[in-house]
């Protein structure tokens, strides 16, 4: 066997690990937290009172504007110094979770708004309330134009959850750097973490296939094309 | 009885309904002529509140709305809302969900009835329509003519007081048009109380028993439809028939020309 290929098994496992524990679960609860907080801010935006529109567009405002890994740092690294104490993940959670918040929240905004003034007309005629015809009509529409972009978001995720590494957890990046510092095989074992993340998105854009043509069947659209 | 009272309607500078009075008959269709940007479609969505005019009142069954300037209460626009069925020019069917699923929708999320219940109740509308065969097909799965008579029978469901057509053939070809006439034929034979607006002379002369002539938010004449059409009083009434007897003959003098 190959050194390289010895040496890429063996530290297949706590990289593998390392993914598992940290990585991934980072991932999916910061999505899932940061696309409620990104749905709440985009309807602050689009319905909410002069006041919340505001704090909304300030919050979507600092975020964009600021690289995440300085958002990172200023959360785990500053917040202590007024007193604010977080471990690593936590402090990584929050970081992903309103970064994603804010981007999430313009998406989110954008397909609510594309969906025709009619529809909500057609809903108010049949005696919907304005929440009825936001849950039956305006976001089951919304949600399938938005499934492309969002997945995009969430494919970002997986790999910028690389940056957890700079404030201390222990993921697979960070795993990554610590086999370095004991194999000195940066170029291998980089790689292999490269190879990692990019098996992830891979799942992730093969479920974003089904997930689309599951949506696209369930509203004829397929039929109707062929 | 549904009734308007000296409505007035204003966007911005722009007042679009000049103390309009229209009351139609329980039982019997009114059509609503008249140009492009009259107030016809403007006037229609001041009955099921889509718009709130200024001034005025609307009298619907038992309801009486009187307008202040204000937005109505909630609960009244709940109530008028559940006496009105809107039929649109673009029939803004649900794309989401089936014929029978658009059908349905007012029963079970609105009037809050049992599935079973909704669902027999929408098959008899599609039934009705002639559609009880493309229950399960999505609204990108059919024609225009069948959008549109689905669109009837959701505004049915909650059996309204009174439907409110916006134009509900104009979207369409001529073929598919006389589909949506018949239907709304059938309904008015039936003793639907309609009012309609329109440029569809054949859907007029052949569905309305009242006709009402529009001119820039103003009522200019109003009429049992057979006397307004053929008899008109007022000169402007005349003129504005004449283009509409022009229109309806467009495509064929077109076919016409080598
Ligand atoms: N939401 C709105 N904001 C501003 N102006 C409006 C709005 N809706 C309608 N109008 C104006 O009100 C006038 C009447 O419009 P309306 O749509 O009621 O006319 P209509 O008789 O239905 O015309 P058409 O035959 O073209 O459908 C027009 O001048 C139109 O531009
Ligand atoms: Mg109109």
């Amino acid at each position: 066997m190959p050194y390289w290929l010895d040496l890429m098994l063996q530290s297949l496992g706590p990289l593998l690990w390392a993914g598992l524990v940290f990585t991934v679960p980072l991932t999916l609860l910061s999505f899932a937290l940061g696309l409620t907080l990104g749905f709440l801010t985009a309807l602050a935006r689009l319905y909410g009172p002069r006041p919340l529109v505001a704090l909304a567009r300030f919050y979507v405002w600092i975020i964009r504007g600021t690289p995440l890994l300085v958002q990172l740092f200023v959360i785990f690294y500053g917040l202590p110094s007024v007193g604010i104490l977080l471990d690593a993940f936590p402090a990584a959670l929050i970081g992903f979770t309103i970064n994603v918040g804010a981007y999430t929240s313009e998406i989110v905004r954008a397909v609510i708004a594309s969906i025709p003034r009619g529809q909500w007309e057609a809903s108010y005629s049949i005696g919907m309330s304005w929440s009825q015809a936001l849950r039956r009509t305006v976001l089951p529409q919304a949600a399938r134009v938005a499934v492309p972009p969002l997945s995009n978001s969430f494919i970002s995720l997986v790999k910028d959850t690389s940056l957890a590494a700079a404030v201390t957890v222990p993921e697979l990046f960070q795993a990554a750097q610590r086999i370095v510092a004991t194999t000195y095989e940066p170029l291998i074992i980089y790689i292999e973490a490269a190879l990692i993340y990019l098996a992830l998105s891979s799942v992730l854009s093969a479920l974003q296939d089904r997930l689309e043509r599951h949506l696209a069947r369930s509203s004829g659209t397929l039929e109707a094309a062929a | 009885m549904i009734r308007l009272t000296d409505i007035v309607k204003r966007f911005g500078d722009l007042e679009v309904l000049r103390r309009v009075n229209v009351s139609v008959r329980e039982g019997s269709v009114t059509a609503l002529i008249g140009p492009s940007g009259s107030g016809k479609s403007t006037l229609l969505r001041c009955v099921n509140l889509l718009e709130f005019p200024e001034a005025g009142e609307l009298v619907l069954g038992e309801e009486t709305v009187r307008f202040t300037g204000r937005p109505p209460e909630r609960e009244t626009i709940r109530r008028v809302r559940r006496q009105t069925g809107m039929v649109f020019q673009n029939f803004q069917l649900f794309p989401h969900r089936t014929a029978l699923g658009n059908v349905m929708e007012s029963l079970v999320v609105v009037l809050k009835w049992p599935e079973a219940q909704a669902r027999a109740r929408a098959l008899e509308l599609l039934e009705k329509v002639g559609l009880a065969h493309k229950a399960d097909a999505f609204p990108a799965q059919l024609s225009g003519g069948q959008q549109q008579r689905v669109a009837i029978a959701r505004a049915l469901a909650s059996s309204p007081r009174v439907l409110l057509c916006d134009e509900p053939t104009s979207a369409l070809d001529p073929e598919l048009a006389l589909e949506v006439v018949e239907v709304l034929a059938q309904l008015a034979r039936e003793g639907s109380t309609m009012m309609i607006a329109t440029h569809d002379l054949r859907l007029a002369a052949s569905v309305a028993h009242e006709a009402v002539l529009l001119e820039a938010g103003e009522v200019v004449e109003s009429a049992p439809a057979r006397e307004l059409f053929t008899n008109p009083k007022h000169e402007r009434t005349r003129r504005f028939i004449s283009t509409l007897g022009i229109d309806a003959q467009l495509p064929e003098a077109r076919c016409a020309t080598p």
